[in-house]
């Protein structure tokens, strides 16, 4: 379709000595060169609103007035109280969140596919739900059910649970509640990638060829998957890097809290990280983006060439899905 | 379920392994259900009944009550689930709006290399949410704010920790959302109706009013639902920006649960979360089927 625009806007003009003549040519004249002052206006307004904070900010962590650059906010960092432990925390959390989705997810996703077509729905609802719930309602319940191990469980084993998943050096109840919270966006980028690929037809071949269940799990479905799989993980990461809210509210001082915490005395250095895990962020999501297209052909090879390759490579990943 | 559909000798074989195949299958999703009835069944189940229900102190008797969610539509509870609802529809028809300008602009210039880049640059900005922003904008737009200094917009009452900086800050990551959002849909509008309606000698306004707007209304509609639902939840962002100047039902909310307020306002709190998956679902059950629907449109 994209390859038809343009010739059909450039044959457009052409047919001339026609009957509907002498209305459209000027219309055409008009309306020709506005489209691209306005295109030009609106891109140039938008960018600037998108590219003057980042800008702003750098100037900000650099430039004192009255004393000139300096770029202390970005050495100091490393030496900050609390910089490494918090960061160390997140990625940590990240990492561990990571693995339980993709533990929950993948095996449910993959066995709807194959043999359990009457838990799809159920399976959906179940990922796609915690987008109706704002991570601060969801904190207000966990941290009710939290309540209750002290009041109600205190002579039962439980109690020893409830205080385990609190430990302060790395509080598995935030893990819990970011998986949920990254849920939905992991089932559509895994959603995405298996409806690229013939589930059922890929594990019966590879089992009529005598492959046993993991290695048809660990060699033939996963490696399919790759991209979206990526997508999932950079998603999460992102998220649990930057969550604040159930963090902060249950008490726990992972990066995004620890920037707050610092912001008062050390505003320069607060900007700074901001931009820092923002510059993080983007390098991320361009490696991701790259690696989920660099397999399919070039934008302008046939549509048929693409198309046979697409199993192999689902071709959209989180830029389009988040 | 496609072998079924496929030849019979693929069928037969299909059957002989899904006898096998059912239970096990069906055991895999059950990790996944078990967890989200763990760790998200149970805070919502204890939202809901903490909401409805009061205990005394003194006997211990539980009792159903509407107290709470009486006492978090009065007063400042009310004026705060009214400022976020005035503060996210604002914002997300703003960002509408100028999202589709955006996606429009992208789509219209045809050029590959601008279209990646605003897809990669607004897949990142509509992550860059919470308290990474708020620093942002304050040093751009706060006090001592750069362009603050430059413009010195603080002599022409520019104030950032207010509702309409609030508001400009939210834009910032409600216009890209919309162009992920609205991209797909542009790009579905063929150009043949277009030249179709200009062959009839329909204008570019009329095109719009009776071609390209029904088209993309189910689009439109969803995206702003979206938009609306994400400023809606939205609190670090405002946390870490304006503390408590601007009533926010999620500050309330916050403040609520780190006993900010007075003893007993626990239960407020979470008729607050309640009142917000009430909006919030609402929300979505209006942005799931439009999505539905406006999907006919892009194949």
């Amino acid at each position: 379709m994209a390859a038809m625009t343009p010739t059909a806007s450039e044959t457009a003009p052409k047919p001339g000595p026609d009957d509907a003549d002498t209305a459209p040519p000027a219309a055409r004249a008009r309306t020709r060169p506005r489209p691209r002052v306005w295109r030009g206006v609106v891109l140039g307004l938008g960018g600037a609103y998108f590219l003057v904070p980042l800008i702003a900010s750098f100037v900000f962590t650099v430039h004192t007035p009255g004393q000139g650059i300096s770029f202390d906010a970005y050495t100091a960092l490393l030496a900050a109280d609390g910089f490494t432990e918090s960061l160390l925390l997140s990625l940590g959390l990240a990492a561990a969140t990571i693995v339980l989705a993709l533990l929950l997810a993948v095996p449910a996703l993959v066995a709807v596919r194959l043999g359990a077509p009457r838990l799809r729905p159920v399976v959906e609802m179940m990922c796609m739900l915690p987008l109706v719930v704002p991570p601060i309602a969801l904190v207000t319940g966990i941290s009710t059910v939290l309540r209750w191990g002290p009041d109600h469980l205190s002579r039962t084993p439980l109690y020893q649970t409830f205080l385990a998943v609190q430990n302060e050096s790395f509080p598995f109840v935030l893990v819990l509640a970011y998986t949920v919270m990254a849920l939905p966006f992991v089932y559509r980028s895994l959603d995405a990638g298996l409806r690229a690929v013939d589930v059922p037809t890929l594990v019966e071949a590879a089992r009529n060829c005598g492959a046993s269940w993991p290695y048809v799990m660990f060699r033939v479905i996963l490696p399919n998957l790759r991209s979206s799989l990526a997508g999932a993980a950079f998603l999460t990461l992102a998220l649990v890097l930057g969550e604040f809210t159930i963090a902060s509210l249950l008490g726990f001082r992972p990066f995004a809290v620890w920037i707050v915490s610092i912001s008062g005395a050390h505003a320069r250095m607060s900007v700074a990280v901001s931009l820092l895990s923002l510059v993080i962020t983007w390098g991320l999501l361009l490696a991701l983006s790259r690696a989920g297209t660099a397999p399919t052909s070039t934008p302008g090879a046939p549509r048929s060439a693409r198309k046979a390759r697409s199993p192999r490579t689902p071709y959209r990943t989180s830029p389009k899905e988040s | 379920m496609s072998s079924a559909s496929s030849t019979p000798t693929e069928e037969t074989a299909g059957g002989h392994r899904r006898r096998r195949r059912g239970p096990r299958t069906w055991l895999a999703a059950l990790p996944l259900i078990a967890f989200t009835g763990l760790c998200f069944g149970l805070p919502l189940g204890a939202l809901l009944y903490g909401a409805v229900t009061r205990t005394d102190p003194g006997t211990g008797a539980t009792t159903l009550t509407g107290e709470h969610l009486g006492r978090s539509l009065q007063g400042p509870y009310l004026g705060s689930l009214v400022g976020s609802v005035q503060l996210s529809a604002l914002t997300a028809l703003i960002a509408t709006v100028l999202g589709v300008l955006i996606a429009q602009a992208v789509v219209t210039s045809r050029s590959q290399a601008l279209r990646n880049a605003v897809l990669t640059a607004s897949g990142v900005l509509a992550n860059f949410g919470g308290v990474p922003l708020a620093f942002a904008f304050i040093a751009t737009l706060g006090i001592s704010g750069v362009v603050t200094q430059l413009a010195d917009l603080g002599g022409l009452g520019w104030n950032l920790y207010s509702f309409t900086g609030l508001a400009v800050v939210y834009l910032y990551f409600l216009i890209p959302l919309m162009v992920l959002v609205i991209l797909p849909a542009l790009d579905g509008l063929r150009p043949q109706w277009r030249e179709a309606a200009q062959n009839a000698g329909a204008s570019g306004l009329r095109y719009w009013r009776h071609v390209g707007i029904p088209v993309l209304a189910p689009s439109l509609l969803g995206g702003f639902v979206l938009l609306f639902g994400s400023a809606f939840a939205a609190h670090a962002t405002a946390a870490a920006l304006v503390g408590g100047s601007v009533p926010l039902v999620t500050l309330k909310i916050a403040d609520a649960l780190s006993g900010n307020v007075l003893v007993g306002q626990e239960n407020v709190a979470l008729a607050l979360g309640l009142d917000m998956i009430l909006i919030a679902g609402l929300v979505m059950a209006v942005y799931l089927p439009l999505q539905r629907r406006s999907a006919r449109w892009l194949r």
